[in-house]
């Protein structure tokens, strides 16, 4: 059995690094990610598993990084939009579209978005697309330009 | 950030699990099971929770097993809504699983954080009142399986230290016919104004309903009503009004009365939609 009590040295992959991190068993993996590791890609939203700028990947799922322990992420490959090396099909299908305005959502939804190419590699059936994007918010409402970068995220691969 | 430190154990049975909750209360500890996580640390942040230890039961073999054997579904209690919506051994539960929150959401929530957390809708209670399910709990006084009905009547009634394991569900409520109505203030994703669920064994209808009353619930004398055909489907909507087990529940998304307004309608339709062969 596992069982941590005080703050621990926490090993951590991702990106495909593995980092050791001095963590609290109660550290969010946002908070982690962002103060210890410097990525900051995930956002801070609502921490109340609404909003979705949190959005990471664990082993290929959207997960949202706010309602998940540090410790809990140990011995899972974690990916965050800098794992995307910024050549990324979704990350060129985002600047294609313009899908963003202020762009504090647009991390969140380019992980929930490589998740859905990672899980349907061949474009899904619209409301499959629709159910993972609704996992998201974005409050400058650039829904539309979104969901055309899911199509031609799918377009160039 | 979560203000305060717990102790995190991730056991790898259910003896662990339980031996574990009996330490950490002998060491004057208050620990709380822990699946998905994502209500613990939400209530954690918000400061309405303080427990010294969480137990992640994600771990244990018994809480994540998937699969139909003889002649029952047997459901892990950290088994994610996601992945028993995938599954689709189930469909009325895969139904309700993926109208509770979002997809990622979906991902993580487990079976048994939603039967047994704080949140008053507990939607996948709803199919397992109707299918004759069984509920294997685990605990200091060791396992016992117990039909579902018989442990929850709203919520979970667990005895200390004690945690869902599995359920089960016969093979006959698998596909049997059925309907999931679930209707919402505004949005799609949100939580329910009402939801009414329904199964049919033999040609009887049974519903069991949550967002109506502050708890989810099954009804007997209700239940008699909806099948009542002497009485026209607008008559028996209207007449189950009369019979919930508490008056209509009234929140910020929707006053008792409007909830009491949608739930006559739906049903109205649901009765008209299965007498006239649609569902
Ligand atoms: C964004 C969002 C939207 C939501 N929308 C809905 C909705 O529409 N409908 C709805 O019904 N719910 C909804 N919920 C509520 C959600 O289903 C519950 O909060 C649920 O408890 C979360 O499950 P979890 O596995 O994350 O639980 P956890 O946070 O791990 O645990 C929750 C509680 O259950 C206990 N527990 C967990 N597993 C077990 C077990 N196996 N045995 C005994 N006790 C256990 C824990 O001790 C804790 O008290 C929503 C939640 C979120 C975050
Ligand atoms: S910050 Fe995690 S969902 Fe909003
Ligand atoms: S681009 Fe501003 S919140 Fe989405």
């Amino acid at each position: 059995m596992v069982r941590y009590d005080g703050k621990t040295v926490v090993s951590l992959n991702v990106n495909n690094e593995t980092h050791e991190v001095a963590a609290r068993p109660s550290d969010l993996l946002l908070d982690v990610l962002r103060e210890q590791l410097g990525l900051t890609a995930a956002k801070p939203g609502c921490k109340n598993g609404d909003c979705g700028a949190c959005t990471v990947m664990v082993d290929g799922w959207p997960a949202k990084s706010c309602l998940m322990l540090a410790v809990e992420a140990q011995g899972h490959a974690i990916v965050t939009v800098e794992g995307l090396g910024g050549t990324a099909a979704v990350q060129k299908a985002f600047v294609e579209a313009n899908a963003f305005q202020c762009g504090y959502c647009t991390s969140g939804f380019l992980m929930v978005c490589q998740a859905l190419k990672t899980q349907h590699p061949a474009m899904p059936e619209e409301y499959v697309i629709e159910e993972w994007l609704q996992s998201n918010l974005c409050r400058c409402t650039g829904y539309q330009e979104i969901r055309k970068a899911v199509h031609m995220m799918y377009d160039m691969t | 950030m979560i203000p305060f430190d717990f102790i995190y154990c991730r056991p790898d049975s259910l003896k662990e699990a339980s031996d574990v909750y009996i330490q950490l209360r002998n060491e004057g500890k208050t620990a709380v099971y822990y699946a998905g996580g994502s209500e613990i640390i939400t209530m954690c942040r918000s400061g309405s929770i303080r427990p010294d230890a969480v137990i992640d039961i994600k771990n244990i073999p018994e809480c994540t097993v998937l699969k139909i054997d003889a002649q029952k579904l047997h459901i892990g209690a950290a088994c994610t809504l996601n992945q028993i919506k995938e599954s689709k051994f189930f469909p009325l539960l895969g139904l309700a699983c993926g109208r509770i929150a979002d997809h990622t959401n979906q991902c993580r929530i487990s079976l048994g954080g939603n039967l047994c957390g704080t949140i008053i809708y507990r939607e996948t209670s709803l199919p397992l009142m109707l299918s004759d399910a069984d509920i294997t709990l685990y605990g200091p006084e060791g396992q016992r399986t117990v039909p579902f009905l018989a442990v929850f009547n709203g919520r979970m009634q667990l005895k200390a230290g004690e945690f869902a394991v599995q359920v089960h569900i016969p093979d006959w409520a698998l596909e049997a016919r059925c309907a999931h109505i679930k209707r919402t203030a505004n949005e799609k994703i949100d939580y329910p104004l009402v939801n009414v669920t329904a199964l049919w064994k033999d040609g009887f209808m049974r519903a069991a309903f949550c967002g109506i009353c502050s708890h989810p619930f099954r009804s007997g004398q209700i239940e008699a009503v909806l099948n009542d055909r002497s009485l026209s489907c607008d008559v028996r909507a209207e007449k189950v009004l009369g019979l919930l087990p508490e008056p209509p529940y009234g929140d910020v998304e929707g006053s008792g009365k409007y909830r009491a307004f949608i739930l006559r309608n739906t049903l109205s339709s649901l009765l008209e939609d299965a007498e006239n062969g649609k569902i």
